[in-house]
């Protein structure tokens, strides 16, 4: 009878203690959480050498000393391009794991909008003077098919040709290479290939795995070079030459002619640092077909810091396949600050991204990152003009071209990254990946809006 | 009588009183979750775009899908070849081999090759799958082996030979299983039985395939589906080690689900995805139950 009551006892003290804890440690949360206001910022880590991140820490003291209710939470997710969307996807679903601020992709703003995901930033931006410094061009990008404002532009940037200087010395190549057609890159990487033998001549992103920048970076400037586009007149091009054009270089450079580097280096998610941090600047490739943002890898405190990176790179805008006007051509891209719709803290987030977007902000952001910035007088701050390949980079864009403002478009990507894989693996032939390319879209868009 | 009757039912309740937890548990994380799945995959649920805020009811529009997509028939067919490789004939068959070699020999052998064996089954999928990676990977170690002792340059294994890097792999993994299916088999097998067939004048051969064999096939059959069932959602391995590449060379049905569901945010599709694999399982394991009446 009394060891039956004492086991009652026990139990239910067993009981009472636990209730009591979960109460306190909630009860905790509450309290703290009372004080500040904590805003999430999330944006792709990647790893160590974030550029993102070193802007933010610095921004991060300066905005909380001087505004005390509010704490910044950094909140990096260190993922491939890919799954940083999916991951982002998914968080913003609900308000408990949802971010208040996100750097959103302009490429897949559209979709997120129609999803719900973004808040609508119209009566924000109408009553913010800096709204007006933003070029015109880049608002273009953060604008949803409803017309309204998802996200305020953070980068721009435009894409070309990264070459190393003291690789082509050795083979005689000249230091201030601008190829006019596609013929003259492939003989550059014919001569690399003959006389400096440790050397891939031509590198691109190819793989699945690098999401967003085998679409755009590759096959985007492919396409666009030729002079067609993947989508013109709410319709999208699947029946055009040009697709076969592109994949055909493709198909050139991996495997008719073996210019490019080998799979396990173009199919390894680690392929875009490997390249950029690590083969390029120590001459282990010639040339690579990729972003201007890359300079953010050469200047000081980075993570490839050169001395003198004009000295060791160039970089040569890409031109279009036979030098037909307008003679070279790049894709524009850009990233923006976009409020998550089930962040609790509208207010706040929206006077952090304030703070991130005045003049000086930007500035330093593009000097840090290697991008080109928004706004129409953060580019003319002096420590932005004095970054090394400013000039080229810029001049890029005055041949730019932007990706589909459509929401389907992300999709759209998917199919090309997979005809791109396919086509660079030898798994299919140009003509086959195009016909696949197209039986895809036709699935994803419908047969009406295609051409 | 009356009275018994009342304590059963006493007792009844108490069951279902203690076993409620347990069965709220099943109910919140398996059986809701499943009965969700298989609803979603009526719907066209997205992961972003306009579809992510209207869920629609699409009835059969998935599954119309796939008999049109090249990319599931693909997957089916790789999925089969993995599974058949690497279960039924890798793991089954080698669990098998290395408990009857095992049969008889000494303690320290069993201990020595059982742990060993074992040690590869219960280490993490993902640790698994990057230690192979690290093994076959251009300046790794089977590599450097075969660039020492035969002086062959560096073989990409991942993506030159991509279905039987992973077939390998994940007989490595899972033959421990088996092993000790078998082993728990062969033991039972009263040695009575044996020495009278080796008295009768019978040869090691036909004692095996005459007499042990026939009696474990009961295991045989219940390890061939355990093992099947749990290889057919091999994920993980495939994911790290491949991709699902080169191309789609190892896209099995779950490493194309993931693709569909996450990457290409198809959701729906996703769900609808699993469902085949879910219907394969069933497939395989009526297979196997028909097997087995078959032969006895």
């Amino acid at each position: 009878m009394n060891w039956k009551f004492g086991r009652k006892l026990v139990t239910m003290g067993m009981v009472s203690l636990s209730l009591v804890g979960v109460i306190a440690t909630s009860g905790v949360g509450l309290i703290s959480a009372q004080e500040k206001v904590q805003i999430e910022i999330a944006w792709r880590g990647t790893g160590e050498s974030d550029n993102i991140k070193r802007y933010l820490e610095e921004f991060k003291e300066e905005f909380e000393a001087e505004n005390s209710d509010i704490e910044i939470v950094l909140a990096p997710i260190t993922a491939s391009e890919g799954d940083y969307f999916s991951k982002l996807g998914l968080m913003m679903q609900s308000s408990e794991t949802a971010p208040d601020i996100i750097s959103e992709d302009t490429f897949i703003l559209n979709a997120n909008a129609n999803a719900g995901y973004l808040l609508n930033l119209d009566e924000y931006v109408s009553s913010w003077e800096d709204w007006g410094q933003f070029i015109e061009n880049i608002k273009n990008g953060v604008i949803g098919e409803d017309g309204s404002v998802y996200a305020v532009p953070t980068t721009t940037d435009s894409r070309g040709i990264w070459y190393n200087k003291e690789v082509f010395a050795s083979v005689g190549l000249p230091e201030d290479w601008q190829p006019t057609s596609w013929d003259e890159i492939y003989e550059a990487a014919e001569i690399i290939k003959e006389q400096a033998t440790d050397v891939t001549p031509f590198a691109m992103n190819v793989a699945r795995v690098n999401g967003e920048a085998t679409s755009m970076q590759t096959f985007g400037m492919l396409l666009y070079g030729t002079g067609e586009t993947l989508y013109e007149d709410e319709k999208w091009n699947v029946n055009g030459e040009g697709i076969v054009k592109s994949l055909q270089f493709i198909d050139e450079i991996m495997n008719q002619r073996q210019l490019g580097p080998s799979l396990s280096v173009a199919l390894n998610s680690t392929y875009g640092s490997v390249i950029m941090q690590d083969q390029l600047p120590n001459g282990k490739v010639g040339m690579v077909l990729d972003g201007s943002w890359n300079i953010g890898n050469y200047t000081e405190g980075a993570v490839a810091e050169l001395e003198d990176p004009e000295a060791v790179l160039g970089f040569a805008l890409f031109p279009t396949d036979e030098g037909q006007e307008p003679g070279t051509v790049t894709m524009a891209g850009g990233w923006s600050w976009a409020i998550a719709q089930n962040s609790e803290n509208h207010e706040e987030a929206w006077r952090v991204i304030q703070a991130m977007s005045t003049k000086e902000s930007q500035a330093r952001r593009a000097v840090l990152e290697g991008t080109l910035t928004v706004r129409n007088d953060s580019g003319e701050d002096e420590a932005y003009t004095q970054k090394p390949f400013i000039d080229s980079a810029t001049a890029a864009l005055e041949n730019a071209y932007f990706r589909p403002k459509n929401d389907l478009y992300p999709n759209v990507s998917i199919a090309i990254q997979e005809a791109v894989e396919s086509v660079a693996t030898g798994t299919a032939t140009p003509e086959e990946a195009a016909e696949n390319y197209k039986r895809a879209v036709i699935e994803i868009v419908g047969e009406d809006n295609t051409y | 009588m009356a009275q018994a009757i009342k304590k059963r039912l006493s007792d009844d309740k108490k069951t279902l009183v203690f076993l409620s937890p347990t069965l709220i548990i099943l109910l919140m994380f398996f059986i809701i979750p499943m009965v969700l799945t298989i609803y979603f995959s009526f719907t066209n649920l997205a992961l972003t775009g306009s579809q992510a805020k209207n869920l629609e009811f699409i009835g059969f529009d998935n599954f119309t899908k796939m008999m049109r997509d090249p990319g599931l028939i693909n997957s089916i067919s790789k999925t089969i070849i993995f599974v058949f490789f690497s279960s039924i004939l890798g793991q089954c068959l080698l669990g098998f081999l290395i408990a009857f070699m095992l049969k008889g020999k000494s303690a320290l052998v069993k201990r020595v090759v059982g742990t060993s064996v074992i040690a590869a089954w219960v280490t993490p999928e993902i640790v698994v799958a990057f230690c192979w990676v690290i093994f076959l990977g251009d300046g790794g170690t089977l590599n450097l082996l075969l660039g020492k002792l035969l002086d062959i340059s560096p073989i990409a294994f991942l993506f030159k030979y991509p279905m039987v890097s992973v077939v390998v792999a994940n007989i490595w993994r899972g033959t421990a299983f088996s092993m000790m299916a078998f082993q728990t088999a062969l033991d039972d097998v009263p040695v009575s039985v044996e020495e009278a067939a080796i008295i009768d004048g019978a040869s090691r051969w036909k004692v095996t395939s005459k007499i042990i064999i026939p009696m474990v096939k009961g295991t045989f059959t219940t390890n061939l589906m355990l093992v099947t069932l749990q290889t057919l959602g091999v994920f993980t391995l495939i994911y790290t080690m491949t991709g699902g590449g080169p191309g789609n060379a190892t896209m099995t049905l779950p490493v194309y689900m993931y693709q569909q569901a996450f990457v290409s945010y198809q959701l729906g599709y996703g769900t609808a995805i699993s469902l085949v694999i879910l219907f394969l399982g069933a497939i395989c394991s009526v297979a196997y139950i028909k097997l087995l009446k078959v032969k006895i």
